[in-house]
């Protein structure tokens, strides 16, 4: 397996999406590869600070503000 | 005795509590339509953020798309989830918002995409471990704010959808009309774009700690 052909199955072994004997191709070239290894880690890592970090904040305040506003026309019927 | 039926042994299959909470609203009860506000407020006004680049427009969105969604509810199918709908219709909200501000020209998420396929990436130095521990939370957000606002769109809201919001591919297929490999393609180069420009700000860090470890 060349690093390209990694790539192209990366989003599958991070997302969990391969069969059992690509799973094991992907394993051995990791295991011989330490640029694949490195990709395959900083992507994961970088999913997971997107995931776990609000970057667009809602402050309560604003959020209640928005949220009266919301309900109120719609109990008006909009 | 009864044997339990599939879809008692099956949680998958028990209705999603959205589906009471409309059936509930389009029965009249406004609170329920409250309820469905506050779960899903601080998701639609990230996904507009995103879209539009802009808190204004954001706010904005977040309560057209809450009240186009109210107004609409009846066209609401149910096979297709709560919340993947109401995401579609503040996706659209969000574009339209844009076509708005740039007035005469078109916007759509084919917008700035590259058709040459990713090449082998080509910055391959390790991060740290923990290396968003070397910012602040302000410091550390206005990186992930810079880097994923200096993607295409058309990336951006693939990544925003999939990845930080939760939307499995054919729920980011069906709301911004993409093919599934369509999606899965932008998906890979926007993960990998992100990661490539992530890595200078954690790789230069992880260089400076090491400086300041080894004086």
């Amino acid at each position: 397996m060349t690093c390209k052909e990694f790539l192209a199955l990366l989003d599958d072994l991070i997302d969990d999406t391969v069969s059992p004997e690509m799973r094991a191709e992907l394993q051995t070239h990791l295991g011989r590869c330490g640029h694949c290894e490195v990709i395959l880690n900083t992507t994961r890592k970088t999913i997971e600070i997107y995931r776990s970090h609000e970057i667009y904040d809602l402050p309560a305040g604003l959020r209640d503000r928005l949220h009266s506003a919301i309900m109120a026309r719609c109990k008006k019927g909009c | 005795m009864p044997m339990p039926t599939i879809q008692s042994i099956a949680g998958e299959l028990e209705p999603h509590p959205d589906v009471a909470l409309v059936a509930r609203v389009r029965g009249g009860d406004v609170s329920a339509y409250d309820v469905l506000v506050r779960k899903y407020e601080r998701q639609l006004f990230r996904i507009a953020q995103h879209i539009t680049q802009n808190r204004e427009d954001a706010e904005d969105v977040m309560q057209d798309a809450f009240l186009k969604a109210y107004e609409k509810l009846e066209q609401f199918q149910g096979n297709s989830k709560f919340y993947t709908w109401l995401v579609r219709i503040a996706v659209n909200e969000s574009l339209m918002r844009l076509r708005k501000r740039r007035t005469g020209k078109m916007v759509s998420i084919d917008e700035d995409i590259e058709t040459e396929e990713g090449s082998v990436p080509r910055d391959l130095a390790d991060w740290a471990p923990d290396p968003e521990q070397n910012y602040n939370q302000a410091e550390l957000a206005e990186i992930l704010r810079k880097t994923i606002q200096g993607l295409p769109q058309g990336f951006r809201i693939v990544f925003v959808l999939r990845d930080v919001e939760g939307l499995s591919t054919e729920e980011t297929a069906e709301t911004l009309g993409l093919s599934i490999p369509a999606v899965k393609s932008r998906l890979l180069r926007a993960r990998l774009q992100l990661r490539e420009r992530l890595s200078r700000y954690f790789h230069r860090n992880k260089r400076i700690s090491e400086a300041r470890t080894a004086k």
